[in-house]
């Protein structure tokens, strides 16, 4: 089921699929993101990196539309989604992830998971049925949780989760919508070590066929996982390319990794 | 109170599971609400359970979706004025004025929903009250309504030309059935694939955005059937006392729903039944007394607050879950 969902096994190609021109974004006097162009090349993990304050969340809530941008375009496996409402962009194949961790805390971890099927499945309208109906989700739900490693923990309410166990159940969440690109802001923020490493194998694990772009503060994890990287600070671009040009790069060490990094 | 298909094979099989509980309370209730009016006043029995559905339009709403409206007099008066109008001027029957009412109460719930949803939070509440406000000067401007003086001496009728309502026992008969049949559709949303999706707005809206749900339409939906049921307890509540009146559109009147849904428990399906029980009953027979009411309510509802955070039932569930 899950497999033949998977975007019709696109091979990489040189098309982005995630292409972006001129993109700025004002609140108020404060330019948050300015002038911004770069493409993402699909079936790969890009990493988008930066201090504190440099536009990379404003720049994610763009993306996925829950900001309107200011002036630019912004076009999703060549189609323009500039103008076009969160959820649809959701339903074209593009699923962000949040900083803050955001399950639905009074669910259990399978409701959570099922819900996220309903939609794709169908069956979200339905107000004069049971919940009988989504029963045949269950088996699907339950082969997303154990692919994330919380099976287990299935029928425990969401809330009770820890903080580690509440990113994999998003994680496990954002699949169920099967999407062509996933945004995930800052994955690992507030994780402790041990996770780090799980959801780190995790990410790489679900990226194989689709594309991911990730902020992340961890320059580790960046190296590891990542095969391109983004610098963004003041809200612009900086530099770009695989991570050991970025590290060398003079502009980059000035204004992020500082010039004791090694 | 959501009803995962998911049993958990345990221990707490060999006592009685919370099903046969919760079908036994059912059976209990039933009964008592079938003999009730042998022993207590129809009218008193039927004030409370147009209130109880009241509240629980409103706990619809606030409690699975998470929205405060503080504007649901206008749906329950508003229904109130429709039926009275229909019912003594252009003499339809009590069935068609009720209907009236309900379809008259959704499409008031639809033209303020689909303003008010745009907005979040307390601004969302504050934007259904200045509507409601609104509401509520035009019926004291409308000629049908007869401002101060209300409609009075509304005929409840005879329904499908066999009841008498005028008996009162008959008349409560017919009230407990629009009741049950008000409680079944809210049962059957909140333990829906729809419902699903409805908690899901409630616990986190910007993650429902990205799972790639409209959310507006899911509120909208929900605005529009709590109104409507809002307005089924306000027609009904025109029958029973035959008159609908200002008050029935006053902000006082959404406030007090509020407090009876928030007494008795936010998102359970009996609670805001539980608090219109609780606060007709204080209303009922301490206004025959020299205690002012409203201090007494005020009181019970501090200490409710500061003690059953979940309100009545929220209390209830607790120790009938406790080891």
């Amino acid at each position: 089921m899950i497999q033949e969902l998977v975007n019709d096994g696109q091979a990489v190609s040189d098309t982005p699929v995630l292409s972006v021109r001129g993109l700025c974004k004002s609140f108020g006097g404060f330019h948050a993101v300015k002038n911004v162009d770069v493409d993402f090349q699909p079936g790969q993990i890009h990493a988008l990196i930066g201090p504190n304050g440099a536009g990379k969340s404003t720049f994610f809530s763009l993306l996925s539309k829950f900001h309107e941008p200011t002036s630019g375009t912004i076009s999703l496996a060549g189609q323009d989604i500039t103008r076009i409402r969160p959820e649809k962009v959701v339903r074209m194949g593009m699923v962000r992830s949040f900083q803050i961790s955001a399950v639905f805390p009074e669910m259990t971890v399978l409701e959570n998971v099922r819900v996220a099927l309903q939609r794709r499945t169908g069956r979200d309208i339905q107000f004069w049925c049971g919940l009988g109906l989504l029963d045949s989700l269950r088996d699907e739900a339950m082969y997303l949780l154990d692919r994330v490693g919380i099976a287990d923990l299935a029928d425990k309410r969401a809330a009770d989760l820890s903080y580690g166990r509440k990113r994999t159940l998003e994680i496990a969440t954002t699949l169920a919508l099967d999407p062509k690109v996933i945004l995930l802001d800052e994955p690992m923020a507030g994780m402790a070590i041990e996770d780090i490493g799980m959801v780190s194998a995790l990410i790489k694990e679900i990226s194989q066929d689709r594309t991911t772009l990730m902020v992340e503060h961890n320059l580790n994890v960046v190296e590891d996982l990542c095969d391109t990287a983004t610098v963004l600070a003041r809200g612009e671009i900086v530099a770009k390319g695989t991570f050991s040009e970025i590290r060398n790069d003079s502009e980059v060490r000035r204004a992020y990794i500082g010039t004791d990094y090694d | 109170m959501s009803n995962t298909t998911t049993h958990v094979p345990g221990p707490a099989q060999s006592l009685p599971s919370a099903r046969v509980l919760k079908l036994a309370a059912f059976a209990i209730l039933a009964v008592v609400l079938l003999v009730a009016p042998a022993v207590l006043y129809p009218v008193f029995l039927m004030k409370i359970l147009c209130f109880a559905l009241f509240a629980s339009a409103l706990n619809l709403l606030l409690g699975y979706t998470g929205l405060l409206s503080f504007g649901h007099a206008t749906f329950f008066g508003g229904g109130a004025y429709f039926t009275a109008y229909c019912v003594k001027i252009l003499d339809v029957g009590p069935l068609t004025g009720i209907l009236i009412g309900v379809g008259g109460a959704a499409v008031l719930g639809l033209a303020i929903g689909v303003i008010a949803i745009r907005r979040q939070g307390i601004y969302f509440a504050m934007t259904t009250l200045a509507l409601s406000q609104l509401a509520y000067f035009c019926f004291l401007r409308a000629p049908f309504t007869n401002a101060e003086d209300g409609i009075q001496n509304v005929p409840r009728g005879t329904l499908l030309g066999i009841f008498d309502l005028t008996d009162h026992v008959t008349m409560y008969f017919f009230v407990l059935t629009v009741f049950a049949i008000g409680m079944f559709t809210i049962w059957r949303i909140v333990t829906s694939p729809f419902g699903e999706v409805v908690k899901a707005i409630r616990e986190n809206e910007q993650r429902a955005i990205s799972l790639g749900y409209n959310v507006n339409r899911y509120k909208l939906s929900v605005f529009t059937v709590s109104a409507a049921l809002a307005g089924l307890a306000g027609s009904t509540k025109a029958l029973v006392f035959q008159i609908a009146t200002l008050t029935d559109v006053s902000w006082q009147m959404s406030g007090e729903a509020i407090l009876m849904a928030l007494l008795g428990g936010l998102g359970t399906l009996t609670g805001p039944a539980a608090g219109a029980t609780v606060i007709v009953t204080m209303q009922n027979y301490l206004a025959a007394t020299s205690v002012p009411v409203n201090v007494v309510i005020g009181v019970v509802f501090v200490i409710s607050v500061l003690l059953f955070r979940k309100g009545i039932v929220g209390v209830f569930q607790k120790f009938s879950k406790a080891p």
